[in-house]
């Protein structure tokens, strides 16, 4: 406490001043220096790249979902709706057996209702849905904020490959 | 034409007129400048894109939303209380402005007891506060309005006796002879020079800002709208424009509360080296940069600190405010009959 710095914060008031000096500083950076110290971006006219892996919407592989509904069932909000049926796959050689394949009709997700939880991203057994950073999906009425199956097949284009192990 | 200007009901509209347009336009011209300096002490840009540059007509824009609203009164609500209480608020607002000169004959009349009449009118915004913190039949409504209450009264106190330090030095409670007192206080000595009671009247002034800070319920004594308790105290159920009535009140009160700090401390419209005829000009324009410079130290100070407790706030009052002003009283009084 015997140091100068330690005697100055001694005084009376001396943090109110201190606060003073930090909004004023800001302020006048802010103002005369924008291009180094504002932290805001004038977003429709530029628009800032979110981080890689920035949980901005969830995309689906169609090809990988098997429909086995769990992220529907772990879904906190239950805004996963999913219709599937079976189809039979013939066999490659003859003589083999024919597999029996379940494939979507329906998978929406209502992002009105999702909380970007992430859930059903982790509980996916098949690495079916994945994290885009795509954030720019707003609509003027809330109900299509309900988007369908190939809405969210387009935004596997911008998930980014996986981290390198 | 002068004897057409010199008609007491022409003057009379013509007051009027400036009274009414002054506040609504003074009160968006330091909203304004509260958005934008907030955003540069948060280094954002604040408005932006209404009006085309730098988002000069955002407080235009919300003006219109604001009437574009519902207005809404609560089932319960005690109905002509309620919708006189904004009305009352703003009135007082404006009644402020009557006595504060800006220029040696550009004043709206010049009461004998200037004073004591500012200090009294600016106390009817208190009771307009609690009409609303009451009449709204709403829990946070009533904490707020019982909270402003408590606020405002303990802070009235240091407010009128801070002020008596000045009423003292200049022998006037007219503001017009206050200023005149602070233009020629060396006039005796034929030096030209006058001096602003703020150089020997620091107390008074410091004590008075921090008071009318409290009075104007603003950021750190927000105790009675506090938002995170009180979503917005007594304001909660007002919507449209008696919203707005509020929101352009409290403007509207930092303007008038600065001008009378003005006057009072800073000189006025007086300003060192001019005739009087150049202050009849000049002199609005250096009363309005005087005002801006202690708005903006509201709002400084508004974007710094955090806000106080409610026993904190009653003991800056009761314990301290109050006593150094009656000191200064007194000091003052013991230095003006000695010299």
């Amino acid at each position: 406490m015997a140091t100068l710095s330690g005697r100055l914060a001694q005084i009376p008031g001396m943090g109110m001043a201190k606060g003073l000096a930090v909004t004023m500083k800001t302020m006048l950076r802010t103002i005369f220096l924008p291009g180094k110290y504002l932290n805001t971006v004038n977003y429709p006219v530029v628009k800032e790249t979110p981080v890689a892996r920035a949980r901005g919407v969830i995309a689906l592989d169609q090809e990988a979902c098997t429909v086995c509904m769990l992220c529907a069932r772990n879904c906190p909000d239950w805004c996963i709706y999913i219709e599937g049926h079976k189809e039979e796959k013939q066999p490659d050689k003859p003589g083999g057996r024919v597999k029996v394949r379940a494939t979507l009709d329906r998978f929406d997700i209502d992002y009105a209702l999702c909380m970007y939880c992430g859930i059903c991203v982790e509980v996916c057994p098949f690495d079916a849905l994945f994290w885009s950073p795509d954030y720019e999906y707003s609509e003027h009425a809330m109900g299509n904020m309900m988007h369908d199956m190939d809405k969210l097949q387009d935004w596997m284009a911008t998930v980014p490959p996986p981290p390198e192990i | 034409m002068m004897e057409f200007l010199s008609n007491f009901w022409v003057q009379l509209v013509i007051k009027l007129l400036v009274a009414a347009l002054l506040v609504p336009l003074v009160g968006m011209v330091i909203g304004f400048a509260e958005m934008k300096l907030s955003a540069k002490m948060q280094s954002r840009v604040g408005p932006y894109f209404a009006g085309g540059r730098w988002g000069w007509a955002q407080l235009i824009a919300d003006g219109v939303k604001f009437f574009q609203k519902e207005d809404l009164v609560p089932a319960e609500a005690d109905r002509p209380v309620y919708k006189f209480a904004p009305v009352l608020v703003l009135v007082s607002a404006v009644a402020i402005l009557v006595p504060i000169p800006l220029g040696p004959s550009v004043v709206g009349r010049d009461l004998d007891l200037g004073v004591f009449y500012v200090l009294a009118v600016s106390s009817l915004s208190t009771i307009g506060v609690l009409m609303a913190g009451w009449s709204s039949a709403n829990k946070y409504s009533l904490m707020g309005g019982l909270r402003a209450a408590g606020q405002l009264i303990a802070y009235e106190l240091p407010l009128i006796l801070a002020v008596v330090g000045a009423v003292i030095m200049a022998g006037t409670m007219s503001l017009s002879g206050i200023v005149n007192a602070q233009a020629t206080w060396f006039s005796e000595h034929g030096w030209g020079l006058g001096m602003p009671f703020v150089l020997v009247q620091f107390v008074g002034f410091a004590v008075f800002m921090i008071a009318s800070l409290a009075e104007l319920a603003r950021i750190p004594f927000d105790m009675p709208i506090a938002e995170s308790e009180l979503v917005m105290g007594y304001i909660t159920e007002y919507s449209g424009f008696r919203f707005l009535f509020f929101f352009l009140a409290e403007f509207a009160n930092m303007f008038s509360l600065s001008a009378i700090a003005a006057t009072l401390f800073l000189g006025g419209y007086w300003a060192p080296g001019l005739s009087e005829r150049m202050l009849n000009i000049l002199g609005p324009g250096i009363l309005f940069a005087k005002i801006g410079i202690l708005v903006f130290l509201m709002i400084w100070f508004r974007w710094t600190f955090p806000r106080f407790r409610e026993d904190q706030l009653q003991t800056i009052a009761w314990k301290w405010l109050v006593p150094i002003s009656l000191a200064n009283i007194l000091a003052t009084g013991v230095i003006k009959v000695i010299v």
